[in-house]
């Protein structure tokens, strides 16, 4: 799983039956220090985020695919949880993770 | 999933049999900003899609999923025509 933040809303009408009624939301990634990491991304909603909140990301088909509740649907990318606070022990990290 | 734009399309006479009947676009991935991003690729479409529309597709195993119980070898698969998208 990533972290990442809610960017932006994404509207679909025509779209593949199986995401009928999914909610479509811009995510960019985000590394350990909050800085942006990457591409932004679509993802499926299944915890009710909206712009601005910091989520937890699967960026895998079969998990994807459960969140939406379908099977074989055609997603890749899908927000499982909205984040309160991520805890870093500092004695623990890689030497090279700064944050 | 990522946002891209169609600036094309691929005929191809000779095919895997499962891709018989199924269009092929040329894609550009975009940014929300709609600024190019990595390489254009080609993906089937599962939406109806054309040249200029801005869509989003999906990448890898779930790209067949459209087509169930057809299993076409695919890698990238249209499977949604965008309206509009709105940043915070």
């Amino acid at each position: 799983m990533q972290i990442g933040r809610v960017i932006g809303t994404l509207v679909s009408t025509q779209k593949h039956r199986k995401l009928d009624g999914a909610k479509l939301l811009l995510v960019q990634p985000l590394a350990l220090d909050d800085t942006a990491r990457g591409v932004p991304l679509l993802a499926i909603d299944s915890v009710g985020a909206g712009v601005g909140e910091k989520v937890l990301l699967v960026i895998e088909g079969r998990a994807a695919g459960e969140a939406l509740r379908r099977k074989a649907a055609p997603v890749d990318a899908a927000i499982i949880g909205i984040v309160d606070t991520v805890t870093l022990h500092e004695g623990t990290l890689p030497a090279e993770v700064k944050v | 999933m990522q946002i891209a734009r169609v600036v094309g399309d691929v005929v191809a006479t000779i095919k895997a049999a499962e891709l018989e009947g199924h269009k092929l676009l040329v894609l550009q991935p975009v940014m929300p900003d709609r600024s190019a991003v990595g390489r254009m690729l080609v993906a089937v479409d599962s939406t109806g899609a054309g040249v200029g529309e801005h869509v989003f597709f999906v990448r890898g195993k779930e790209a067949s999923f459209p087509f169930l119980p057809a299993a076409p070898p695919v890698d990238a698969c249209v499977v949604g025509i965008v309206d509009h998208w709105d940043l915070g």
